[in-house]
């Protein structure tokens, strides 16, 4: 009897989304986080937030996720509210975490495993075929009797990523995907990513203050700074850009003589 | 004022908790394994010191009642004290105040870890709702869980107050006297009085574990405070608790 191939993890029913932020306002209490920030993200294309630590960026992503209210403003994605559960359902939007966000407690086949079995998905030989399709994609099948606490940050990212493939997503949030891994396990991130997308024709967004990854793989990308934002650009326009806080943040100057310096020493001495 | 306001908060949100894991209730099949590994952790493992914890309240008990009550000639009550006290009372409360401690903190702790680390994120973002998959199993187990737990320690407890009537030489009171006199006055709707009540307060601890868990944010120092507060939330509402149900069912 001929094997059943095993199933494919992205559905023919399932297209790339649209996402939309307009106008969108985020305070905790008396700190602004987010002002007046509108951009689009269409259907299939990878599309990079950038900009230095503490601009907003992650919590820009946490509301395309649907994990956060705004203080004024929308997020749709394929207009709809990306906090409903129906949303979250209908377009199976994944989002690999900074830390990974492994379930820590369980090893990382179970952790693929989540979400097929808990939205009876397939029946569970389907499910394994298809964490193991995961797995051999991102090269981690030696991973998959691990716990997470058992493998190296590069491993965990790729596990999260694994897990997010699982979910047969239209949309993957990627925050901060390369951060705190060496810069050849940033390279591979950044390969998979773009991979992914040629393969699975899927919307991507992803957040990160790496310079060569946004500029590498992403199509367009918006550059955050203080709350606001300040262009979104194809990465060819965006080199170009005239703009002083781009450029800032795209070529930053490094000066080891500067009076600062100076000054340290001089207290050392 | 803001203490006022954060209390009500935790509150409310402790009751919403319950409401959406209870509304879960239909997926209540698929979570009959982790329902099955949180029973053992809140009930197995808790069980040694139950036990010894009631064996010696039984035995203080009838040591201080027994000197006592042989002042006034009524020594053969001490089986019916020691069995009243028990059941009705120092059981489920014991018994409450160890899973606070033991269990609820232990809860508290990893879900608390879990949201600082993402992980309840994670679980928001594929649709899965950690009421579901943390909280709802959490609550049946101890729901199941408790009942036993004070039934063993009751038994546990009557023990200990009749080795200590039987070996201390100025109480003196033989074992047969003492359980004669237990059963004499001891209901079963003492003993059910109190499964009430250790189940009331089972689902309030597991209930307050889970929530001060939940709503933790922050780093590591957040989750010593968010199992510090659970503990002293639990231990306040096991006392107050207990003053109103006994008043409600006497």
């Amino acid at each position: 009897m001929a094997k059943t191939p095993p199933p494919s993890l992205i559905r023919d029913d399932r297209n790339p989304v649209k996402v939309e932020v307009s106008g969108l306002n985020k305070s905790y209490g008396s700190q602004v986080v987010l002002t007046d920030v509108t951009f689009d993200v269409k259907p299939g294309e990878i599309f990079g937030i950038m900009g230095p630590s503490g601009s907003g960026k992650s919590v820009l992503l946490r509301h395309i996720a649907g994990l956060e209210s705004s203080t004024s403003g929308t997020v749709t994605i394929s207009g709809e509210d990306p906090r409903k559960p129906e949303t979250r359902d209908r377009f199976a939007v994944a989002m690999v975490f900074q830390s990974g966000a492994l379930f820590n407690s369980l090893s990382v086949y179970d952790n693929l495993a989540l979400y097929p079995l808990e939205h009876r998905l397939c029946p569970k030989s389907e499910i394994r075929d298809r964490v193991m399709r995961a797995l051999r994609i991102l090269s981690i099948e030696s991973a998959v009797d691990k716990l997470p606490a058992e493998l190296s940050g590069g491993m965990k990212k790729r596990v999260a990523i694994a897990r997010a493939l699982v979910m047969e997503p239209q949309l993957i949030l990627y925050d901060e995907p390369t951060s705190e891994l060496d810069p050849v396990m940033g390279a591979t991130i950044a390969e998979i990513i773009a991979t992914l997308k040629e393969q699975f024709t899927v919307t991507t967004i992803v957040v990160t203050h790496d310079r060569d990854l946004a500029l590498t793989i992403a199509d367009r990308i918006a550059v955050i700074h203080q709350g606001r934002l300040r262009a979104v650009l194809p990465p060819a326009e965006l080199r170009r850009s005239t703009d002083g806080v781009i450029n800032d943040f795209l070529n930053p100057k490094i000066d080891v003589r500067n009076p600062r310096f100076k000054q340290l020493e001089a207290t050392h001495e | 004022m803001n203490r006022i306001h954060e209390l009500l908060e935790a509150f409310g949100s402790a009751l919403l908790l319950a409401f959406r894991s209870f509304r879960s209730l239909p997926a209540a099949p698929r979570i009959l394994k982790r329902t099955a590994e949180q029973g053992y952790l809140a009930g197995y493992t808790t069980l040694p010191i139950v036990t010894i914890l009631l064996f010696f309240i039984g035995a203080v008990l009838a040591l201080q009642a027994g000197n006592t009550l042989r002042d006034f000639g009524a020594k053969q009550l001490i089986g019916t004290l020691v069995g009243e006290s028990i059941a009705r009372e120092l059981g489920p409360v014991m018994v409450a105040i160890l899973l606070a401690g033991r269990v609820g903190s232990a809860v508290t702790a990893e879900l608390a870890s879990m949201k600082v680390s993402g992980e309840v994120d994670a679980l928001i973002t594929m649709n899965i709702p950690p009421e579901r998959l943390l909280v709802l199993p959490r609550l049946l187990a101890v729901l199941l869980v408790m009942p036993v737990l004070t039934i063993i320690g009751n038994i546990i407890g009557w023990f200990g107050g009749a080795v200590v009537c039987a070996g201390v030489s100025t109480i003196g009171v033989e074992p047969e006297m003492y359980f004669q006199s237990l059963k004499q006055y001891l209901t079963m709707g003492d003993i059910i009085k109190g499964l009430v009540k250790a189940e009331i307060f089972g689902f309030t601890i597991m209930l307050i574990a889970c929530s001060t868990g939940l709503r933790t944010r922050g780093g590591p120092r957040e989750i010593g405070f968010a199992v510090t507060k659970s503990v002293v939330f639990s231990l306040i509402a096991i006392l107050t608790l207990d003053y109103f149900i006994t008043k409600a069912l006497d």
